[in-house]
């Protein structure tokens, strides 16, 4: 379990996040949504001790990370799997090598047991094969693909993924949702989703957090999000056409 | 008068805070540091990135700039009182002292420079430094410092190679054109020869290596924003360098002659 509390931060005397507070659960797909500009990336960031929140704790599983040294953080660090919103490949390894990284870094397996661990992990991503291929020779979706490869390759407790589905197409997209659900429930690990992805709500949103202007103002799952009363969600929400037609049916 | 002084605190102030983050960036290279089994490897790799691809450009460079300091000392020795050894002995003067360092080193501020301010920048824009941080490594210690370790380790030996061929430069261009022979520019090349100048190359070049490996490091690992934003960073990052090189160069010419 993930809980933040009271995140803000500022960026220049802008604020970006308001005393954001939140539980992500284990065994969870949670998601943060919102319109571009809300402070979606910058939670996550937050929460990764990548951008310094200007105040508010993250615990996970009750030990505090923000606020302790860096060897500590070092090791909860561990714990962690990120797919970040490009993918966020080393351009100049492959993509056995991308996998195994973390691995050579921060374990002392063995080549053959590192070599095992890739391959699992390519086949649970449905990338068999593709090891030899340098980052440049795949497509987005392989890409995202590889990124959740790497991502859960030292066997995580907690999954983050910077909006899995950006400048993918439909299909893959579902595809992508597809995998880290399955990864979720399979590894019974907590996952954290930033999306503005109206497919992915609906599909594999458990617990769903919605920011506005870095602010919280709902929290929710996929069934009551579309019956919420919140101006500002029902709007957000209904952005999308299919979605806007399917309401207007219901409201015959 | 107060405008004045406004104006220069601000500057000052402003220095002092660059200077300030340029050295806890330097502080973080040797903090938390990973196995050495990894920077071995990683220093290997940047040595043929950083020295071995750039033996090219630095032999024409040094061949030219020896053959064009030939012809041009030559045309301006005027005096025929003056023997024509001293061409090729001020031809090995020019090339150790300044030459096969500081102008060698102007050229990789801009080949290596560039490189490595592009590369960071490119990294940080594309979220792989963030992924090299929460994987709990330290991302400016593993990609730096193998970079600054072979920068120093390289540059003197490519000034050693530079300064070899500069004087072979003017050798060639001497003795082919028919300025001197080629005892003449041997013998000025030997003559009064003090063998502590053949140091002075590698102390500069080393110094050089490090200025322009952190100060390009340095720009590309803050970049922020975009493509735009990795250009401007590794322009910043040679115009700097070679900005800390021609002051080094000063100093140095001040503490070892």
């Amino acid at each position: 379990m993930i809980e933040i509390k009271n995140i803000s931060k500022a960026f220049n005397g802008k604020v970006v996040l308001e005393n954001v507070s939140g539980i992500f659960k284990k065994g969870e797909t949670s998601l943060v949504i919102g319109a571009s500009g809300t402070g979606k990336s910058v939670l996550l960031k937050c929460m990764l001790d990548l951008v310094e929140p200007e105040s508010g704790d993250v615990f996970f599983d009750g030990r505090e990370f923000l606020h302790i040294s860096e060897n500590d953080r070092k090791d909860l660090r561990r714990e962690m799997g990120v797919l970040f919103q490009g993918g966020a490949l080393f351009d100049s390894k492959t993509v056995h090598q991308n996998i195994k990284f973390p691995l050579d870094m921060l374990t002392k397996m063995s080549e053959g047991e590192k070599n095992d661990r890739v391959e699992f992990c390519l086949h649970k991503v449905g990338l068999d094969g593709t090891g030899p291929r340098m980052p440049s020779e795949i497509s987005g979706g392989m890409k995202k693909r590889v990124g959740i490869a790497r991502a859960i390759v030292m066997n995580p407790k907690y999954l983050f993924c910077d909006e899995p589905n950006s400048g993918l197409d439909p299909l893959t997209s579902i595809k992508i949702d597809e995998l880290i659900k399955e990864i979720t429930d399979d590894f019974n690990i907590t996952t954290v989703v930033i999306t503005h992805d109206m497919n992915s709500v609906l599909s594999i949103g458990d617990n769903i957090m919605f920011l506005y202007k870095g602010k919280k103002i709902w929290e929710g799952d996929s069934t009551t999000i579309m019956t919420s009363s919140v101006k500002e969600l029902d709007e957000f929400v209904f952005s999308n056409h299919a979605l806007k037609k399917l309401r207007g049916e219901y409201s015959k | 008068m107060f405008d004045y002084l406004c104006v220069s605190s601000f500057i000052i102030v402003y220095m002092l805070k660059l200077l300030g983050k340029f050295f806890i960036f330097l502080n973080e290279l040797f903090t938390r540091r990973e196995s050495a089994k990894v920077y071995w490897y990683r220093f290997l790799d940047e040595c043929i990135t950083i020295g071995i691809d750039s033996v090219l450009i630095i032999a024409i460079v040094a061949l030219f700039i020896g053959a064009v300091t030939c012809v041009q000392i030559f045309a301006n020795l005027v005096s025929p009182v003056i023997p024509l050894y001293i061409v090729g002995n001020i031809v090995r003067d020019m090339t150790l002292l300044e030459l096969s360092s500081t102008f060698m080193c102007v050229v990789l501020a801009g080949k290596v420079g560039s490189n490595i301010a592009g590369e960071l920048g490119t990294m940080r824009i594309t979220e792989q430094i963030d992924a090299l941080e929460v994987m709990g490594i330290n991302s400016a210690s593993y990609l730096v410092l193998p970079k600054l370790l072979a920068a120093v380790f390289t540059f003197p030996i490519l000034a050693i190679f530079s300064g070899f061929l500069g004087i072979f430069g003017g050798y060639l261009a001497g003795t082919l054109t028919g300025i001197l022979t080629p005892e003449q520019y041997i013998y000025g090349i030997r003559f009064s020869f003090i063998p502590y100048n053949l140091t002075i190359p590698i102390i500069k070049s080393a110094v050089f290596g490090f200025l322009i490996a952190t100060i390009s490091a340095y720009k590309g690992y803050h970049t922020r924003g975009g493509a735009l934003e990795v250009g401007k960073a590794s322009t910043a990052a040679v115009t700097n360098s070679c900005i800390a090189i021609l002051i080094a160069d000063y100093l140095l010419a001040e503490l070892l002659t």
